[in-house]
């Protein structure tokens, strides 16, 4: 057996340390040793995208990486999405107000990759929306309400930047 | 009623969502449990095998192991799960002599993380004698196919030949008579959340609590704790506070509360195991596959007269309950939306060496108006009518509400032509067929489809059995099944705070939100001042075998029972008030939220009467009980057992869906584009028009990825060939089509608010509009749809030889 | 689906990737972005000795042009390369291509020399540099060589990569002047890996097809360069006779075969469909750039 590691990365905003076998898989230590289950696990190899999070901002899959691969990383997770006041992230807003969810598994997950998307595309078309998130799978809703509410948080995040 | 609806009908936002939308779901893989041990189960890798030896003494020396559970162990401390029909199937939760399908559970490891339990699984030999295997139901009825249960001698768990009506002559008077087979895949839902399972087993109270994200029905906890050999109240079922998502697929997971449950008493220690992905699309559950032969008796006038139809049900290698509700869940709607009298149906239950089935989104439905739908089409194009006009003709009118239908069902409400028009006229069903006849003049490929359906809802429980001959059920001793109910309290704190209790599971439906909006209108209070607890457990929660949320069963059952205690409440609440304002409860009026003396303007608010009955127990009148709650149990009156003739209301209330759909395929790569979808519904009053949009769009997609994409595949040997995500094809956003839905309202007379369920909406009619549709773009090349998924490669072939003919 | 144990190493320096993959004399398995590998890992399809790590390689993470190539570390990121101006610049196809490459969040830690290396038959990078005439630059202990994609790619999932030895660079021609090209690929689904995809260069100058590159994947272990039809292009111009010729030949050329997506028939069709389909985009484009 390999010699356990030490691993340490910030992530959503803290810095968090900890001793890990090198084959963890980094969603098992963010939901197993740091506590943060809001990053969900539905393949475990990197299709569904429930387990996204953004890896030094950008979206990546957290079942395909190595905790020890985080080593001096930068992350967020779904709990590091609203404002440390509590104020919902504009994306997290819309998909309430939209009915983007019902079950809320993939909800993390889908929203870590639209954080992403508008990231590198602030005005998507419907067409690039539907692109866009095909890297996470939804079985609830058959996505309209979360194409939506990604128009609607792209709309309220330019004209308030 | 409520005296005022501000609440329902309101499209409110979900009270569910802020905690999903910032990571705070509780889901069963997040709970934390004290002595958490983790499983890993081998799984056979053989279609069908003897298992001549298993040994685990290497797996069981790998440090980290507590313990390993195989089916030596099963043999010994359980029993095999009661199956609905007559042969006798011994299913246990895992394999104990043979396999039967690849991903049969061999060996459970327990160790202390699963990493290291899947290690030691790599250690565990199992010594194999292959035996042919068989996956074709047809094909594994023939006197020289494989067996696979020895003590059944055949292959064949149920057959049942049901006439109702005179086929016979009808089929004699026939003018056109038409004859075709279909083929309906095995698809699953595969819920982004796989079954998670934790067990621990109490030795001082001799209590078995599972922890596990099971929606119902809770008949199968009867059922598991007699195949632990543990008295009900010694099993304790919890689920946990938020699944994500099930369409029916987690019902399946029963073998592993019990496995996982066996592994916890076997062991000691509190045992937790969460499904990987694999073991999903191997061995969770998924619908029937189905091959189906149908004839259709009309006249050239386009009357429908009877059908005959006879199918083979795969239910896989055991029949699992609550199979095999495949073939009989739909009995009272084996008629569809036509008037026709005369059917004879003969249900074939084949086990093949393919994994167990179960409800899937739809259940059974999308068979049946797959077969029924292309059955129209084909009747309208033998005798050259436009197939809107082949419905219209044969549609149960909205004057004959309540129909019974020749099988038993009763269906309780709808305006068919109504729905239809509406349908035809949202998709500018005229202007479509224009279209298609400028298309064909340019040589494409453009069709049109239709398809309806009666939705039913909340199930019976009743159905199963006609399962069995009614020579057993007209037994003396025979103890008959039926009912569908739904428990839920309504109380009130010492400030005049309402918390609704349910004792339903939800996995996404948004039973807080509706529950919310229900109670407030009843007490003319808002929502937000409103607690819903929906948190199943066994022990504290009122339910019934019926219990669980699946068959769309919360938008008129669990809806009505919540509006019931509401009432039940308001009704004490006026009475203790007319007591306190010292008047008859005929001049007490209960609105926003308070009793209002009809003349004298007094008031006492909810919050007074909450502080007088929690504070002052002497102000409680006499013969009234203490306490401010209530608790209202609603069962449906027409849900009874069926009788020696077959008969039976399956479903409780019966919704109405009509669609209409406009593809165009691409002549060269034969992929499929759909221009248009537009699906009108009635589920009777609508109580939130949000989530019944959201589960709209969610059917119909579920019905797209198994008519276009999904199929859990099996070679000749019974080898799965859809393993991974990356062969068993779920749609993405990207495939995902835009959709124009409307609704018509048709109260239902049985439910309390006049609402129906909705919750499998157009799962079961996406399939069958589409392969109409599909059907009409190919017509120029005479290419008929018996047989999904539609996969381009397939619809290539068929268009292929259909040039070839030409 | 956790990973089997093995051994973890992260070198800083290929010299030290190359002496530690020494050490283990082929039980090792270099892991690059991870999206193929660490999934065969989580199935326990792959259970090397030891993993070593590419990611802390800064000398294998670049983008640069030379020699009329545009040259990319092993270790760049499918993603770099989606959002690279020179790449946009001097070789649109792959940006093309690149955005077929499964998806956004799968591109962030996917890179080019992981997914040439893994070799799936239907990947977007094997056909691209097959098509396009690249070179894969090879190291060991014992030195480098460059190595075409006719001889790199050997079957399924299979290099010409010894025991030892590791994929450092690709290497892949610029644009030549007054081209056009085309990616077509026919998926299932977006994102998935093709079930035929078809990747073209045209050159045409004064009229004349001076140089025509075509390749095409999904129908067989590995991606293949169809000289024939390139050939018939060069002779007769990129007109639609010449090319409803060329893609009759295309499809003659391939040798599919069947499985749970699509039948090895439907894949000969399919090339010639998609063949089609690419030429005329690609002779529409240069036409529109002369």
């Amino acid at each position: 057996m390999a010699e356990p590691r030490k691993v340490s990365f910030k992530i959503n905003g803290a810095v968090r340390e900890g001793t890990t076998e090198p084959r963890k898989l980094l969603v098992d230590f963010i939901r197993d040793d740091l506590g943060l289950t809001g990053t969900h696990i539905g393949c475990e190899h990197g299709i569904c995208g429930a387990c996204t999070i953004l890896f030094n901002g950008e979206a990546a899959r957290s079942c395909l990486m190595l905790a020890v691969q985080a080593d001096g990383a930068e992350i967020t997770t779904v709990e590091g999405l609203a404002a440390p006041d509590g104020t919902l992230h504009p994306l997290q807003q819309a998909f309430w107000e939209h009915h983007a969810l019902q079950c809320g598994f993939c909800t993390p997950g889908m929203l870590m990759a639209a954080c992403d998307l508008l990231r590198v595309n602030p005005s998507p078309t419907e067409e690039e929306i539907r692109t866009g998130l095909s890297a996470v799978l939804c079985r609830c809703t058959g996505y309209q309400g979360i194409v939506d509410a990604v128009k609607a948080a792209a709309d309220r995040m330019r004209s308030s930047n | 009623m409520a005296a005022t609806q501000k609440w329902v009908g309101q499209p409110l936002k979900r009270t569910e969502d802020p905690r999903l939308l910032v990571g705070d779901g509780v889901f069963i893989a997040d709970q934390l449990f004290p002595n958490l041990h983790h499983a890993a189960i081998l799984r056979s890798p053989h279609a069908h095998a003897r298992i001549r030896s298993i040994d685990a003494s290497a797996a069981l020396r790998l440090p980290g192991v507590v313990g390993i559970v195989t089916g030596q162990d099963a043999a010994k401390m359980t029993r095999p799960f009661a199956v609905g029909v007559r042969a006798p199937v011994k299913y246990y939760c895992m394999a104990v002599d043979k396999v039967r399908f690849v991903g049969e559970p061999v060996a459970v490891v327990v160790a202390t993380n699963r990493y290291l339990a899947e290690d030691a699984l790599d250690l565990i030999q199992v010594d194999y004698e292959p035996l042919s295997a068989v996956v074709d139901p047809e094909r594994a009825l023939a006197a020289d196919a494989p067996l696979l249960h020895e003590e059944v001698g055949s292959n064949l768990a149920c057959h049942r030949h049901i006439v109702y009506g005179d086929p016979d002559a009808a089929f004699a008077d026939a003018e056109v008579v038409i004859s075709e087979r279909f083929v309906f895949p095995k698809y699953g839902s595969t819920p982004i959340e796989t079954y998670g399972v934790v067990a621990s087993f109490d030795r001082t109270s001799d209590v078995l609590t599972i922890h596990a994200n099971f929606m119902g029905p809770f008949i199968l906890h009867p059922i598991t704790a007699r195949a632990l050999n543990l008295p009900e109240n010694k099993l304790r079922l919890v689920v946990p506070p938020d699944i994500g998502g099930s369409f029916g697929i987690k019902t399946g997971i029963f073998p592993y509360m019990s496995l996982v449950g066996l592994a916890a008493m076997k062991t000691g220690v509190t045992v937790k195991w969460i499904e990987d992905r694999r073991e999903h699309l191997l061995a969770s559950s998924s619908g029937t596959d189905r091959i189906a032969y149908r004839e259709l008796a009309a006249r050239r006038d386009g009357t429908i007269l009877a059908m005959r139809t006879r199918w083979y049900d795969n239910v896989g290698g055991y029949i699992r309950t609550p199979e095999p509700g495949c073939s009989f869940r739909p009995i009272g709607n084996w008629f569809g939306a036509y008037r026709f009298q005369h059917l004879e149906a003969d249900a074939n239950v084949v086990m093949t060496n393919k994994s167990l089935t179960g409800p899937n989104r739809g259940y059974a439905c999308g068979h049946l108006y797959f077969e029924i739908e292309r059955m129209v089409d084909l009747l309208a194009e033998k005798i050259g009518m436009d197939p809107a006009e082949v419905r219209r003709r044969n549609f149960i009118q909205p004057g004959e509400f309540p129909y019974r239908t020749p099988s038993g069902g009763l269906y309780d409400s709808g305006d068919y032509p109504a729905a239809f028009e509406k349908a035809l006229e949202l998709a500018d069903y005229a202007g479509l067929r224009r279209s298609q006849e400028q298309a064909r003049a340019d040589g494409r490929l453009f069709g049109v489809g239709l398809a309806v359906a009666v939705d039913p809802s909340v199930s019976n429980m009743g159905y199963i059995t006609v399962a069995l001959d009614p020579e057993i059920r007209g037994r003396p001793g025979y103890l008959p099944k039926s009912g569908a109910l739904e428990a839920a309290t309504v109380k009130v704190d010492p400030l005049g705070r309402i918390i609704g209790v349910l004792g339903s599971a939800p996995q996404g439906q948004g039973h807080r939100t509706v529950v919310a909006q229900i109670i407030a209108d009843e007490l003319g209070i808002a929502p937000d001042d409103i607690t819903i607890v929906d948190e199943m457990d066994t022990f504290t929660r009122v339910w019934g075998i019926s219990s669980g949320t699946y068959s769309s069963r919360f938008g008129s059952v669990g809806t009505s029972a919540a509006a019931l205690a509401a009432r039940r409440l308001r009704d004490k609440l006026v009475r203790f008030a007319s007591y306190l304002m010292e008047v008859p409860p005929e001049s007490v009026v209960w609105s926003e939220g308070g009793a209002h003396h009809a003349n004298n303007g007094q008031v006492l608010t909810l919050k007074d009467l909450a502080g007088r009955a929690h504070w002052d127990v002497e102000s409680i009148p006499p013969g009234m009980e203490a306490g401010l709650e209530a608790t209202a149990v609603f069962a449906f009156p027409e849900a009874k057992a069926p009788d020696l003739q077959d008969r039976v209301n399956s479903s409780n209330t019966y919704g109405f869906i009509a669609e209409v759909m406009a593809v165009e395929i691409d002549p060269d790569t034969a992929a499929i584009k759909i221009l248009k979808y537009v699906t009108v519904h009635d589920a009777g009053e609508i109580i939130n028009p949000a989530i019944v949009e959201g589960q709209i769009y969610g059917g119909a997609l579920h019905g797209l990825g198994g008519a276009l994409y999904e199929e859990l595949a099996y070679d000749e040997q019974g080898q799965a060939l859809a393993g991974s995500f990356m062969d068993y094809l779920v749609p993405t956003a990207h495939e995902a089509v835009k959709i124009d839905i409307a609704h018509v309202v048709s109260p239902s007379p049985f439910t309390t608010l006049g609402a129906k369920g909705l919750g499998e909406s157009s799962s079961m009619t996406v399939p069958a509009v589409l392969a109409n549709a599909v059907t009409d773009a190919l017509k120029p090349l005479g290419v008929h749809i018996r047989e999904l998924p539609i996969t381009p490669s397939r619809l290539w072939h068929l268009m292929e030889s259909a040039r070839s003919k030409r | 689906m956790k990973p089997p144990p093995f051994e973890y190493h992260d070198p800083k320096t290929v010299d030290e990737t190359l002496a530690i993959l020494g050490r283990y004399g082929g039980e090792a398995r270099l892991l690059a972005g991870g999206q193929s590998l660490m999934a065969l890992l989580n199935f326990r399809l792959a259970s090397p000795a030891a993993l070593v790590d590419l990611n802390p390689v800064p000398e294998l993470s670049y983008i640069r042009e030379e020699g009329g190539q545009l040259r990319f570390g092993a270790m760049t990121r499918q993603r770099q390369i989606e959002f690279s101006p020179l790449v946009a610049s001097r070789l649109p196809l792959m940006i093309e291509a690149t955005r077929m490459v499964g998806h956004l969040p799968t591109r962030t830690r996917g890179t080019i020399g992981g997914s040439i290396a893994h070799a799936d038959p239907a990947a977007e990078y094997p056909a691209l540099v097959t098509a396009l005439d690249g070179e894969m630059v090879l190291r060991s202990a014992s030195g480098t060589r460059v190595v075409k994609p006719a001889d790199f790619f050997k079957g399924f999932f299979t290099t010409a990569i010894a025991p030892g030895e590791m994929l450092v660079e690709v290497r892949i021609p610029v644009t030549p002047a007054h081209s056009g090209w085309a990616f077509e690929e026919f998926s299932r689904r977006h994102g998935d890996f093709a079930i035929v995809e078809i990747v073209t260069m045209l050159t045409v100058d004064n009229g004349r097809c001076t140089r025509a590159r075509v390749a095409a994947s999904g129908v067989g272990g590995a991606p293949v360069r169809l000289r024939p039809v390139e050939e018939i292009l060069e002779r007769d111009g990129v007109g639609e006779r010449a090319i409803g010729e060329a893609s009759a030949r295309a499809a003659e050329l391939v040798d599919p075969t069947s499985d749970l997506h699509a039948s090895a028939d439907y894949r000969r069709h399919l090339t010639r469909v998609l063949t089609r389909r690419a030429l005329t985009r690609a002779a529409l484009q240069v036409r529109g750039n002369n």
